[in-house]
């Protein structure tokens, strides 16, 4: 009687132990956790950075990427240790995370993703000996708190053009566009797309399929599906996972994947090109900078001429990817030259004249939104609550 | 614009709802076995979730899909064996012991599959059926005959899985195991074997679920791929009323209503869905049918009335009463 119950105490003890280790990867042991997540430590003697994302590392898009750069940093600088927390919950749950990160002694935390920003923010102000960068947001402070992104919408200019000349040359002139969240940094990379959608096939259309999620496996393959079996030619992915390639594949269709420099290798067949990000470049920069002691917050933007922003298939020496039309390949090649040389910017990509899709000019030939505009921080003038001539869909009600 | 809300967008509709719900009705299959046989089992997740990595692993290395699917339905049911020896032998607590599961299975997907991350080429796939007479059918054409091999074999599934229940003498003796485990007992029946080979055989299910979510449905290993479909299956469970053939319409129901805020963001006629904001209220009606369903099932009285078998989550061993 009393020995089987021992037993399976036993047994549940060493399970969810098992578990417990199996679900962090930091080499230090902690004892601290907040909620589900184990706190690593930091190092005694190295110069500390610990990382927050909403994904988990093996999502293969965005908060991959962001590993990637991890890996990087730590390739480059051997005087660090990192560590990371992944799959934290945006809102109360990332402060908490955040905070419990600064109180360990790291010298620099990274919060990834945009609802990370607030949390950063309020935990900024409670230790001001600790750096901390938000990425994808438009907050910062005088003395500890920087925000930093990139000019994405030169790439989605780029990928709009390889993806409207595909659908022209299939004659099929419908595009569509797997969205996060209706917030300005999506809204502006989807209108990136149709702007240079148009370059290259001034007939087509692009719809938009919300998922209210940056990273959800089953509905972004879903979301391709509905649009593939709607009729569209080419799905351009906004969200983390590759998802939307393997299923241009079952379609026999076409597809444009986002964030890592490998999402094209779930179907090579079937991916036309895909926008992705080398964080390793900036945080290398910025640990170097802090290092130094010569860092200061800022809001760093980094455009295509910084080594941030990659396009499959267009880097040097690369090949574009078989699907990608031969007519389309100088075109391209030659605007990101351009961007790389700094001649055609993130406000050459928003030049008027633009046209939103209800018809109403939003921007005059001659005028180029500022960043404030882009961004849709306060005081723009013409806040990214448009959609481009072209898109199918609206973003609040009428 | 062209279309749409026309013929093609229902048999869209309901072809997607049928491939979506597929893993959700493997698993809902395997609980509904578990549970008939009186064991309660919440690890579903966790056991999809190895099983999903499992057979994924396995068709990327030898490029072959069946063999990926035996080899996560074994490891759903390894994991559902060490769960039968902790619950149905040693009599531990089923729904702290399910949750551990639970999390035991991802935190061991996530070891073993962070190596598969990076590597995305395309690997072996179920493949879909080619009948190449009946996919051209109006209708059932796109809505069966597209399908993937795995929705054929759910269906086949809900078929034999109810004939054995209720027809056969294998199927008796489960039932009666989960209804009156001591009677059954002096019946000369194992009932710990009996329920021990349940759990098995619903693990088996939940592995099923899993590998035909990473080598057809939606193909790939992504860490927590699942999403809690295996929740929804336990809920699903009780809705099915322990039933084979309501669990095909649950599942069926689940993975229309999944797909349904998607498809009509893409209907030109109704602008009323291109508002973002109403995908949220949209996504939540699974989750609104599935929470229904638990909150019935939860109310003894009522349970007892849907047909819930008498001893569920009650261990047993000879020498109790009941």
């Amino acid at each position: 009687m009393r020995f089987p119950r021992l037993l399976a105490i036993v047994t549940l003890t060493s399970l969810t132990a098992v578990s417990a280790c199996s679900k962090k990867n930091s080499p230090n042991g902690s004892d601290s956790t907040v909620g589900k997540h184990a706190i690593p430590a930091a190092q005694e003697g190295k110069f500390n950075v610990a990382f927050v994302h909403v994904g988990p590392v093996g999502d293969g898009g965005w908060t991959y990427a962001q590993d990637q750069g991890r890996k990087y940093l730590l390739q480059q600088i051997p005087e660090v240790h990192t560590a990371h927390v992944e799959s934290v919950a945006e809102g109360a749950e990332s402060e908490q995370v955040i905070r419990a990160l600064a109180r360990k002694g790291f010298n620099l935390v990274v919060a990834t993703s945009f609802g990370f920003m607030d949390s950063t923010e309020t935990v900024a102000k409670e230790f001001p000996n600790t750096k901390f960068i938000h990425i994808s947001g438009f907050k910062k402070n005088d003395t500890n708190f920087g925000n930093a992104f990139g000019a994405m919408e030169q790439m989605k200019y780029l990928a709009g053009m390889i993806a409207g000349a595909r659908a022209a040359q299939d004659g099929v002139p419908r595009l569509g566009y797997i969205a996060p969240y209706p917030i300005p940094e999506v809204v502006r990379l989807g209108n990136a797309l149709m702007l240079g959608a148009k370059q290259t096939c001034p007939q087509c259309t692009m719809e938009i399929r919300w998922m209210n999620s940056w990273f959800d496996p089953g509905k972004e393959q879903e979301a391709a599906e509905s649009m593939f079996n709607a009729g569209v030619q080419v799905v351009l992915t906004g969200a983390d996972t590759t998802g939307p390639i393997v299923v241009a594949g079952q379609k026999k269709k076409w597809a444009v994947g986002y964030d890592s420099n490998n999402a094209c290798d779930a179907d090579k067949a079937h991916c036309l090109t895909t926008p992705y990000w080398n964080w390793g470049v900036f945080y290398v920069d910025a640990v170097k900078q802090m290092r130094a002691g010569s860092w200061k917050p800022s809001s760093w933007y980094g455009e295509a001429d910084s080594g941030l922003l990659g396009l499959i298939g267009f880097e040097d020496g690369a090949t574009p990817a078989p699907g990608v039309p031969e007519s389309v390949i100088p075109v391209v090649r030659e605007k990101l030259a351009a961007m790389k040389a700094g001649t055609f910017t993130r406000f050459d990509v928003f030049a008027g004249p633009i046209k939103d899709n209800r018809g109403k000019e939003v921007l005059p030939e001659g005028k180029r939104l500022t960043q404030e505009d882009l961004e849709g921080l306060p005081g723009c003038k013409v806040c990214m609550n448009w959609l481009a001539e072209g898109i199918l869909g609206q973003l609040s009600p009428k | 614009m062209t279309s749409r809300l026309g013929l093609d967008f229902f048999i869209n509709l309901v072809a997607a709802g049928l491939a979506r719900g597929t893993p959700i009705l493997f698993a809902t299959l395997g609980g509904i076995i578990t549970e008939r046989s009186g064991v309660m089992n919440l690890g579903i997740e966790g056991m999809m979730l190895v099983g999903a990595m499992t057979a994924f692993s396995t068709a990327r290395s030898t490029n072959n899909a069946l063999l990926g699917v035996c080899t996560g339905m074994l490891a759903g049911a390894t994991l559902a064996l060490a769960y039968a020896i902790v619950v149905v032998h040693l009599r531990a607590d089923q729904v702290v012991s399910g949750l551990a599961l639970v999390f035991f299975g991802s935190g061991l997907s996530s070891m073993l599959g962070a190596s598969l991350v990076d590597q995305k080429e395309a690997t072996a796939r179920i493949p879909s059926l080619s009948l190449s007479v009946l996919e051209d059918l109006p209708i059932l054409g796109p809505v069966l005959f597209k399908q993937n091999l795995m929705v054929w074999l759910g269906l086949a599934l809900v078929a034999c899985g109810s004939w054995i229940l209720f027809k056969t003498r294998w199927g008796l003796v489960l039932r009666a195991v989960g209804e009156h485990p001591a009677q059954a007992d002096s019946l000369g029946i194992s009932v710990l074997t009996v329920r021990t080979v349940c759990v098995m055989i619903g693990g088996a299910m939940a592995g099923l679920a899993g590998a035909s979510l990473s080598l057809a449905i939606s193909p790939g290993w992504v860490d927590g791929m699942t999403a809690g479909q295996g929740w929804v299956a336990v809920g699903l469970v009780i809705f099915a009323r322990w039933n084979p053939g309501r669990a095909l319409i649950g599942a069926w129901l689940f993975g229309t209503l999944r797909r349904l805020p998607l498809d009509l963001q893409g209907v030109p006629s109704l602008p009323v869905f291109h508002n973002p904001n109403i995908g949220y209220f949209l996504s939540m009606l699974p989750y609104l049918f599935v929470i229904g369903a638990m909150i019935v099932g939860s109310r003894q009285a009522l349970r007892r009335r849907l047909g819930a078998p008498a001893s569920l989550g009650l261990p047993w061993f000879r020498g109790d009463r009941g």
